[in-house]
């Protein structure tokens, strides 16, 4: 049945072969083909190997190391037992590891609640939905770094719509980023702003994705919206709110290019998150080997928190 | 279903208010980008706009915008088709070719991993190899980095592309005297294409965006548009409104592609986080 539809179809480049046989092109071609998945897979592989596989390698090998340059190359020396013992009273670390997780989890809790409840608003519109959804695409897609600059602008305390709004409302002109117990939060709301829409448009895709009938039938049943939403809608959409949960999370773990334009981890250490304190070991104190040591320490957190989560999702079972 | 009167009007309040505090940062910021330095610090409203800010910032003496842009245009660009090229074949091996449970589970789990980590902690081997390859400062290394970093996605956006196609239409193609290299060539591909203008796009827009990797693999000469903006931004911390025409410029590619492909890139986003 399908192959009489392909055949009417004539497509181009795959009739006239049997015409040239056993030439030295068919040969060529022949051989291409049989590795052809090999082919297609190689350059991928290859790539992947050689700027993630390596590196990581390299990261193990840099971490046990101190690294110099001198003029002719790079010098290593064995530190492993110094970094370590680096690692373990660098107070600076740990603190970045605290606001990280208090980024992390304040951002995306709030992210979630928002977005919830704004996907849940913008559900039954017919007309306006397209045009919310465009609308909400801007700040995912601009580049962070004009979000951060575009924030810093806003929260000068000379002449920012927020430092102005603050003082219309409470009457002291804050500013938010300079002040050691603001600045956290002041870079907690710009993500905030920046990936609420991001959770807005999966759940509202979740949300259509719910069964119609369900809801029909629920509303049938006499439960109002309170009872349909606990009952109904928020189990069904559990997986889904899951899912958002932990990608929104690992993405607020990586951030490093607001932070760096807003407060550049300042004041003091007050929004010295992980990323931003690895580069600053890495790239202005050129303390390669021991900025290894912290990548790798980072990394296995992320790995530990993606398999609680594969752990997690299995046990649920059907996610 | 239909939502009673008042229920109705606090949805569209709700979506409204929230439409307006995403949106107001953006019109505030372009009302700064217009404005002189003084009417800026007095916070002058009404005011009268005017270009002088985009004048110096796109064609100031000492302003390097338009060969910021340049760079960046071209790492991303680059970039973009060479993950297509290479992710887009990667994707149909391993989706329609046979291969081993263990090999595609290592391959696809590694590329999870390796999009989960902040990618600042393997800037310090890049740094280290590229300066002893002599990729070190030049686009063609940012080029290959942006290719590493974008082919995650690109793998698993193009793979769920040619998971929709049917097997039969390979089969009778084959059947019909095609081989099987043609056959993706010439009926997977085009089929596929929605998948690769959402890779395509993401890919693009990513480039773009990313700061952290060309931040430390660049300097001066081979600066994109974000590290031009972060490096102009601590330069020049008094200079408000170009800073603010500067983000303003650094966003219309965003905008312009928003615009034109929607489509593809809401359906790329989405189905990259349920991966």
């Amino acid at each position: 049945m399908a192959s009489t539809l392909v055949s009417k179809t004539a497509v181009p480049g795959c009739a006239q072969q049997q015409s040239a046989a056993s030439s030295r092109v068919t040969r060529v071609l022949d051989l291409f083909d049989r590795h052809f998945r090999l082919i297609t897979i190689a350059p991928a592989a290859l790539l992947i190997l050689s700027l993630t596989v390596a590196p990581a390698i390299e990261l193990v090998r840099m971490a046990g190391a101190k690294i110099a340059f001198t003029n002719d190359g790079v010098e290593r020396t064995a530190a492993l037992a110094e970094n370590i013992d680096r690692l373990a009273n660098d107070w600076i670390y740990w603190r970045a590891l605290l606001n990280t997780l208090v980024f992390v989890i304040t951002s995306t809790l709030a992210e979630l609640v928002l977005g919830l409840v704004l996907a849940l608003a913008a559900q039954r519109m017919t007309r306006a939905k397209g045009i919310v959804r465009t609308l909400m695409l801007i700040p995912i897609l601009i580049p962070p770094v004009a979000i951060g600059n575009m924030w810093r602008l806003m929260y000068n305390p000379e002449f920012g719509i927020i430092a102005y709004l603050v003082d219309q409302v409470a009457g002291v002109r804050l500013d938010m980023l300079g002040s050691t117990s603001t600045a956290l939060l002041a870079v907690i709301i710009v993500d905030v702003w920046h990936w609420t829409p991001f959770m807005f448009l999966i759940l509202l895709a979740g949300l259509e994705g719910l069964p119609e009938e369900v809801m029909q039938a629920s509303h049938l049943d006499g439960a109002n919206s309170l009872q349909r939403l606990r009952f109904i809608v928020l189990p069904m959409l559990w997986p889904a709110i899951a899912v958002a949960f932990v990608f929104r999370s690992i993405g607020a773990f990586k951030v490093f290019d607001q932070i760096y334009l807003l407060t550049s981890g300042g004041p003091g250490v007050s929004t010295e998150v992980l990323s931003l304190y690895v580069f600053k070991v890495f790239f202005q104190n050129n303390e390669l080997g021991y900025g290894a040591l912290l990548s790798l320490v980072t990394i296995a957190i992320v790995c530990s928190y993606l398999a609680v989560f594969r752990i997690a999702q299995r046990r649920k079972g059907a996610l | 279903m239909v939502l009673s009167p008042r229920r109705a009007w606090l949805a569209f309040a709700v979506v409204g208010l929230s439409l307006l505090s995403i949106l107001a940062p953006f019109i505030w910021i372009v009302g700064v980008s217009l404005k002189f330095q003084i009417d800026i610090l007095t916070g002058a409203f009404p005011f009268k706009p005017v270009t002088v800010n985009f004048d110096r910032v796109l064609f100031g003496k000492s302003s390097d915008f338009i060969a910021y842009a340049g760079n960046s245009l071209i790492v991303g660009l680059s970039s973009t088709a060479l993950v297509l090229l290479i992710g887009a074949p990667a994707a149909y091996s391993l989706a329609w070719r046979r291969w081993s449970k263990l090999f595609s589970t290592l391959f696809l789990g590694w590329t999870l991993v390796f999009h989960m980590i902040p990618p600042i902690t393997l800037i310090g081997p890049w740094y280290l190899l590229f300066r002893e390859i002599g990729l070190y400062n030049t686009l063609t290394g940012l080029v290959l980095t942006h290719v590493v970093v974008n082919l995650p996605l690109t793998i698993w956006l193009m793979m769920s592309a040619f998971e929709n196609i049917p097997r039969e239409l390979e089969e009778a193609a084959v059947v019909d005297g095609c081989r099987t290299s043609t056959a993706f060539f010439v009926i997977l591909l085009p089929l596929a294409l929605p998948g690769l203008i959402a890779a395509g796009l993401l890919s693009f827009l990513f480039s773009w965006s990313e700061f952290s990797i060309a931040l430390n693999l660049t300097t001066k000469e081979t600066y994109t548009i974000p590290v031009a903006i972060a490096s102009y931004a601590g330069e020049n911390e008094i200079l408000h409104g170009q800073m603010a025409a500067a983000s303003v410029l650094s966003t219309i590619p965003a905008v312009i592609l928003m615009f034109f492909g929607q489509r593809f890139i809401l359906g790329g986003l989405t189905a990259g986080a349920v991966k």
